[in-house]
């Protein structure tokens, strides 16, 4: 089932894809403890699944990523996030396995989120949607799976918050999934991160548009505080030493300064295009939901602030491996915290493999095309 | 610079695995430190259905390891063994590596911490051609076995047969099973005389576990057993020495 949705500040109407609509017969029981039935998830699928359905690839992607992996994005007419990854005769190749990607929980891309209509009001959910959880995202997911007739994933792939949840499969359905591979990612969200998530989130309430969450109604929306959202969450995937290479201190096409408040700095007019573009895709709504998501994870506490035992189900999973990959100079998702992950993992003789990336972007590595980054997923998806 | 781990390794054809690989019981668990591109852990997993695992600080190799479905953790042997808790593995395998080590002594304790028995290989700096490269070239030896000038060389804590025994003597270790080796492919058959291996070997291979009677000081009552087995077509010496 095909459907359109309107994105942006203009409600431009898109076409976005392939719909299913979950939990019809049980409904999905969230972590804040409300149900929620018939609720629908947008996805992308590339390949064909095989007769024992064993082939089958989840992706999960990032925060503000969406099901568009490897295909035309339909707002932005650019190539896929992982184009470079999935595709025919590619690091994960689609004439063997079945990529299926599918857009989270709380997201604004097809999926059930804030934009969705509450059938009680007849109005977008808002601020009303329920808070919801990384494992959530997960429990979807796994019914999106269910729907496929798949009973064992060949493996689960994510980075960032698409890490996080490749590591919710791992607790929440250790059997269900042969391969793992978390990518620059962590156990629990560090408060770092959970304050430049609240700045960005305090952004978007700010701005007097955002209308206490009903900008839809109004026909407004939060450019602003969005776009602010954007261009400091945008700092932080990238580097010191990357910010130095990609802009230094060099003005836009100036020699010297004009002692005014102009956009005058590259760094300011990479910032500020972040920002603008983000908005035409984005619901400044669900950018809320989902950062508080990513907030709350932390495996750790889950598991009584012992988090080896998080993988004591899977370590009985006698096919489960997993392949830790982190980036040299991310300071989001350290690699020390992969190396907790690692540690965690070996103690309870899990297959572990971790592989440290030498990378020159920050976080968003994963996302530039990387031989050392491609190799090793191959070696280990492929592996006899 | 070369990464420690990378380069020691002298000889392409690494028969050295051959011989570790007949040491180690089928069905154990292993931990190969500095594995490369998985050799020896490939080797034990497909002959004798091993569960192996390696560290390793190259991800070149690291990629060659994940498409063997060998399990390999990318870091630095001299920090990363910390990973695993107590008693995790039967073997700890440390491959022509200890001479590179920031703290010999450190690691062969860490390895006895998470693994019943260490094995050990080294390059043995006591081989006559050495002592007769310093003693008439005095120069720092460079050859097929240590093929690094002093100034680049990654290995730092170099040591001959002996010193390791002494070493092990010291850390009240017993020494299981040792072997030597030379780099063609010959193992010398010593017939007891350690002097003679500390001489000519090129190589040495220890077997090594933590010794559970011993107290520092006890006095020593050394008894040697030499057991000849036969091993592609040739014969092998291995000593068996118990306190």
């Amino acid at each position: 089932m095909k459907v359109k949705s309107c994105f942006g500040p203009n409600y431009k109407e898109y076409d976005i894809g392939e719909i299913v609509f979950l939990g019809k017969e049980q409904p999905l029981k969230l972590s804040c403890g409300l149900e929620i039935s018939d609720f629908p998830i947008a996805y992308q699928t590339y390949g064909t699944l095989n007769e024992d359905r064993s082939n089958a690839i989840l992706i999960c992607h990032a925060l503000t990523g969406d099901q568009y992996v490897a295909s035309t994005h339909p707002i932005t007419q650019k190539n896929g996030w992982w184009d470079f990854m999935i595709g025919k005769n590619k690091t994960i190749d689609t004439k063997k396995y079945f990529v299926i990607c599918s857009n989270i929980l709380g997201g604004c891309m097809g999926s059930f989120g804030p934009k969705s209509i509450d059938k009680k009001t007849s109005k977008p959910y808002g601020i009303n949607f329920p808070v919801i959880t990384i494992q959530d995202m997960v429990h979807a997911q796994n019914l999106l799976i269910e729907h496929f007739g798949i009973k064992k994933l060949h493996a689960v792939i994510g980075g960032s918050t698409g890490g996080m949840q490749v590591l919710a499969w791992s607790t929440l359905y250790p059997n269900k999934v042969k391969l793992l591979i978390p990518i620059a990612t962590s156990y629990r969200h560090s408060p770092q991160n959970i304050a430049f998530h609240e700045v960005g989130r305090q952004a978007i309430m700010a701005d007097s548009n955002w209308c206490e969450g009903n900008y839809i109604e109004h026909k407004k929306f939060p450019i602003r505080g969005l776009s602010l959202a954007r261009m400091t969450a945008h700092i932080t995937y990238l580097c010191e030493s990357a910010l130095q290479r990609k802009f230094g201190r060099d003005l836009n096409n100036k020699n010297s300064f004009s002692f005014n408040f102009d956009c005058e700095f590259q760094i300011e007019n990479y910032l500020h295009h972040q920002g603008s573009r983000f908005v035409e895709r984005f619901d400044p709504n669900s950018y809320l939901f989902i950062t508080k998501a990513v907030d709350y994870f932390d495996l750790e506490s889950d598991y009584m602030g012992n988090l080896s035992n998080a993988f004591v189900k899977f370590s009985k999973n006698k096919e489960g491996k997993f392949c830790l990959i982190s980036c040299l100079d991310d300071w989001l998702f350290p690699t020390q915290e992969t190396k907790k992950i690692t540690k965690a993992l070996s103690s309870c003789s899990i297959n572990t493999s971790s592989v440290i990336i030498s990378s020159n972007n920050g976080h968003d590595s994963f996302l530039i095309e990387n031989e050392m980054l491609k190799n090793t997923i191959y070696g280990f998806i492929n592996q006899n | 610079m070369n990464a420690i781990g990378e380069n020691i390794i002298t000889h392409k054809i690494r028969y050295d695995h051959e011989i570790i690989a007949n040491i180690i019981k089928s069905k154990s668990k292993v931990l190969d430190i500095g594995c490369g591109s998985g050799d020896l852990l490939y080797h034990l997993k497909k002959s004798k259905g091993i569960d192996c695992r390696g560290i390793e600080i190259s991800q070149e190799m690291i990629a060659k390891c994940l498409v063997r479905g060998l399990s390999v953790i990318h870091g630095d042997a001299n920090c990363e063994l910390h990973f695993y808790p107590d008693s995790s593995f039967d073997y700890a395998i440390l491959g022509q590596t200890i001479q590179a080590m920031n703290n010999p002594q450190d690691i062969l304790e860490e390895m006895l911490r998470i693994a019943k028995y260490a094995i050990i290989s080294l390059p043995n700096f006591a081989n006559y051609k050495n002592r007769l490269h310093l003693m008439f070239k005095g120069t720092m030896p460079v050859n097929k076995t240590i093929p690094f000038q002093w100034f680049e060389t990654p290995n730092i804590h170099f040591c001959s047969i002996r010193d390791f025994e002494n070493l092990c003597k010291k850390m009240n270790l017993t020494i299981e099973k040792k072997i030597f080796l030379t780099s063609k492919h010959r193992l010398i058959n010593v017939f007891g005389q350690e002097i003679i291996a500390n001489f000519f070997a090129d190589y040495g291979i220890f077997l090594i576990r933590k010794d559970e009677f011993c107290h520092t000081g006890q006095e020593e009552f050394a008894f040697k057993k030499i057991n000849n087995i036969s091993y592609s077509g040739r014969l092998i010496s291995q000593f068996y020495k118990g306190r």
